[in-house]
């Protein structure tokens, strides 16, 4: 590849970001770098929305009784800010802004495999969470994210716009993974095996396939819960020979396996940084695709495990615990192919590392507590109370944030072309990291002392954890928006980054960057995997 | 060192037998998770120090994990989660299966109170009363909402589902006093549904059963004093408070003899026969500003309960004369 003659102190002059500076021109793009971009800033920009609600559940919590809201306000705060983080923030975050960005990079390809369909996923996401936030404005629902039924088909809160809202973003969702699997099929490079693939194009792989298969039955158990509270269906009211236990299997068939299709992709993103950050291939790449594929496999049959208090036949309560312990193996060997891609490596302590390190401590912790969980027994302490609050919030937050601020620091220069201030970022990443834990570690203290979630009011015995718990949040509310500083900052001042300021041998960075908009000049060819930092033959290590 | 790792882990009391058995798993699930947790931490630091990155471009190893250590790695883990799971699942096993003699209590949830009925009688709302030292086994439902029956001293919760009765039993071993908890979020007052479980001696048990089935106030009560008692005892002080404090309902201080705005327009006299009406067909008349929450006592309250809370209202400001309206509705427990 020829590098463009830049002039001092500018971009390579044909990348996509200067293909067309109009508004109408990223409006109407098919390029999958813009799509990405876009995708990007939309769940940066919900994220913000999601985190004010935290913040204000946090300040509500400071004291027993009535801080800054009533009951009603808190039901609700508490519904939005868990509706805009997980279908807002979560699900699109990195596989369709990192995703779009990065497979086609990946796999050597112009786009993906249909263009006009990944700009329609834009439109619908924005339509779906336009109508979503509608809701909000009518006051919105008091259902929690989960609407279970029959409170979620009696209350009488604006619950139609938000159910609405995220059927319409389950489409965006198909689309998105639809696209992905007939890339991946499709458009790799010559070569480009599949036990080549990058770990993060596995992943998406495998997110998108429990994308397509999963996201419908949420789509169908929405329209009944729609149906039930428009004409009065039947289908989850006792009274009319309805099962409201009926909704709880088919949201949890969805909601379960939308935790991997949050946590996959970060995975994703880690087994990339995890090699870049140390110069080595992945230690065990066979046994992480092998994992990513069985989670996305078993993850379908352990949805029972929401359910051990509800009743559950017992039988069921088994089977569902062994399967969910399944799972945690499956992540239990990533841990143990990062930790050995460490292992003799050249560990650069960037930004990027930082959140890698707290991806694995609070994806390690998260998941015993998870696994403590799948003992069934335990679980009748713990179910509904602040541990499982604390528990999402490492697994499923806590990895996807991390996973999600690490991708942004290590390719940030991929997409933009210049680089942070180093030292600022190293800070706000260590400040981000302890903020987590002191949010949440009262957290899970608070559930085994018994606080359930979403009381707007508490007995006071619990006030001292809830006031360590809400100084962590401010911490964190703190880290995050001094990165949105330094990064908005960056965009503009940041240093030049050149192609590969991190000397990665990920596939990505094959190209310009950033890239032009029909990627690469000549068609890649790859001879071996990505990260190949030692030539010759692997050897086991001793 | 029980007690030890209870406060460690700001676990509250174990106020059952079931408590003692899951929390010994529990500890030795944490005291694992954080050794090797520890261990994992300090080898990753031991790599972070050793192997940081001192040149460049400098040259690594390309090294791919042996099957054998893979191996290792699947197979210890798995093992071990496996066997937690066995532990696990016996005590589930074992709280889902109440022995033969347990005493029966029904549970019936509603927004945004516990009733507890014993078959033969009495009920009483929001307090469970059970003997110590004897298998309770509670038969749950619900009357609107899916409600969660959950005491963090017993380490155990169990849904309310409407439609259905679900089952779980205890054994309290001491007498004492533990808080009940709605687990599953029902709604506006959800943190607020809550009740308590009051572990009487076998014989305290007794003599507190003969007294309510008779429905006679102990001895020396005034009927005000009485009336206090029935407030608490069937959740009233949850939304009204006796001090002056409007709440999810209006305060009953200084209430008899008030004239009330009324949802809708209109006035009322808050005297005896409205006190007694709001308690048995509360949505008929409601006071503006007050959402239409409280559910009818029709039924749960006797007619001396009834004239006694009118007693007890009175009281809270100087007295006035006049007899209590009564009916006389009797509650009559659910058969099995």
């Amino acid at each position: 590849m020829s590098p463009p003659v830049a002039e001092p102190g500018a971009l390579p002059p044909d990348n996509y970001l200067s293909e067309g500076r109009t508004l109408w021109s990223w409006l109407t793009t098919r390029d999958h770098k813009r799509i990405g971009v876009m995708f990007l800033m939309l769940t940066l920009g919900f994220f913000f929305l999601g985190g004010v609600f935290a913040l204000a559940l946090r300040i509500e919590l400071l004291t027993p009784g009535r801080t800054i809201m009533g009951h009603l306000a808190y039901n609700r705060s508490f519904t939005l800010h868990g509706v805009i983080m997980v279908w807002l923030f979560m699900i699109p975050a990195i596989p369709s802004a990192f995703g779009n960005f990065l497979v086609p990079l990946m796999i050597g390809a112009r786009d993906v495999a249909f263009p006009r369909l990944n700009l329609a996923s834009v439109y619908l996401f924005l339509l779906g969470a336009s109508v979503a936030l509608w809701g909000m404005i009518q006051g919105g629902a008091d259902t929690g994210w989960t609407f279970y039924t029959p409170y979620s088909t009696t209350t009488g809160t604006a619950v139609l716009p938000v159910l609405l809202g995220v059927f319409i973003i389950g489409f965006s969702t198909i689309l998105t993974g639809l696209n992905f699997i007939a890339t991946v099929h499709l458009l790799r490079a010559p070569g480009l095996t599949w036990m080549r693939l990058p770990l993060f194009v596995w992943a998406i792989y495998g997110t998108s396939i429990i994308q397509v298969l999963a996201t419908p039955v949420l789509g169908m158990v929405l329209l009944l819960v729609a149906l039930e509270r428009v004409v009065g269906a039947g289908i989850f009211d006792p009274a009319r020979g309805g099962d409201p236990i009926l909704f709880q299997h088919l949201f949890w068939f969805y909601s379960h396996p939308a935790v991997y299709i949050m946590v996959l992709p970060s995975m994703g993103v880690i087994s990339e940084a995890v090699c870049a950050f140390s110069r080595k291939n992945a230690f065990s790449y066979r046994m992480i695709v092998y994992s990513t594929m069985g989670i996305a496999f078993v993850g379908f049959f352990t949805w029972g495990h929401h359910m051990f208090t509800s009743g559950e036949s017992t039988f069921g309560a088994g089977a569902f615990g062994v399967m969910s312990m399944l799972v945690a193996i499956f992540t239990a060997i990533k841990i143990f192919s990062w930790l050995g891609t460490l292992y003799r490596g050249s560990i650069a302590l960037e930004a990027p590392l930082f959140y890698v390190l707290g991806f694995m401590f609070f994806l390690f912790s998260g998941g015993m507590i998870g696994v403590a969980y799948a003992t069934t027994s335990l679980n009748l302490h713990w179910h509904d109370t602040y541990s499982v609050v604390a528990h999402f919030h490492f697994i499923m937050v806590g990895a996807t944030l991390m996973a999600f601020l690490a991708g942004l620091h290590y390719w940030f220069p991929k997409m933009f072309g210049r680089t942070y201030p180093g030292a600022l970022a190293n800070a706000a990443a260590v400040l981000v990291v302890f903020g987590f834990i002191a949010t949440f570690v009262p957290q899970f203290l608070l559930g085994n002392a018994g606080m359930p979630r979403r009381y707007a009011d508490y007995p006071p015995r619990f006030q001292s954890l809830h006031v360590a718990s809400t100084a962590g949040a401010s911490l964190l509310a703190f880290g995050f928006l001094s990165i949105a500083g330094y990064l908005a900052w960056s965009l503009r001042h940041g240093a030049l980054a050149g192609d590969n300021p991190w000397g990665s041998l990920g596939f990505e960075w094959q190209s310009q960057s950033p890239p032009p908009t029909r990627n690469f000049d000549v068609t890649p060819v790859h001879a071996t995997g990505p990260h190949q930092y030692a030539p010759g033959e692997p050897r086991h290590a001793a | 060192m029980n007690e030890l790792l209870r406060r460690l882990f700001f676990l509250p009391e174990q106020g059952s037998t079931f408590a003692t058995r899951v929390d010994a798993l529990h500890f030795a699930m944490l005291l694992t998770t954080l050794g090797v947790g520890t261990g994992l931490g300090l080898t990753g630091l031991v790599f972070l120090v050793r192997y940081r990155r001192r040149a460049s471009a400098e040259p690594t190893p390309h090294l791919i994990a042996p099957v054998w250590l893979e191996a290792v790695f699947v197979s210890v883990p798995l093992a071990l989660f496996l066997l937690w799971f066995a532990l696990g699942f016996r005590q589930y096993v074992w709280v889902e299966s109440p022995p033969p003699d347990a005493m029966d209590v029904y549970v019936t949830a509603k927004q945004w109170m516990w009733k507890f009925a014993y078959p033969g009688g009495p009920s009483a709302i929001d307090t469970l009363v059970v003997p110590a030292g004897r298998p309770v086994r509670l038969l749950i439902t619900s009357r609107d909402v899916i409600h969660s029956f959950f005491v963090p001293d017993f380490r155990f919760k169990r849904d309310a589902v409407p439609g259905r009765y679900t089952e779980i039993w205890f054994e309290a071993p001491r007498p004492g006093r533990h808080q009940v908890l709605c687990a599953e979020y029902c709604g506006l007052d959800h943190s607020q549904m809550r009740g308590e479980v009051v572990v009487l001696s076998p014989a305290d048990f007794e003599a507190w059963r003969a007294s309510r089935r008779e429905g006679v106030p102990v001895a020396g009560e005034s009927m005000a004093e009485r009336g206090e008692h029935v407030a608490a005892s069937q959740g009233c002080l949850q939304c009204h408070s006796v001090t002056g404090v409007p709440h999810i309902g209006p305060t009953w201080w200084g209430l008899y003899g008030r004239v009330e705005p009324l949802v809708g327009g209109g006035k009322v006299l808050a005297d005896e026969a409205y006190l007694t009406e709001s308690m048995m067909d509360p949505l008929a008349k409601v006071v503006a500003g007050y959402p239409p929450v409280m559910p009818s006592y029709h039924g749960r309250l006797s007619a001396g309960d009834a004239g006694a809370l009118v007693e007890f209202i009175k009281s809270l400001r100087p007295p006035r004369p006049g007899p209590p309206v009564a009916e006389e509705p009797v509650y009559v427990p659910t058969g099995r």
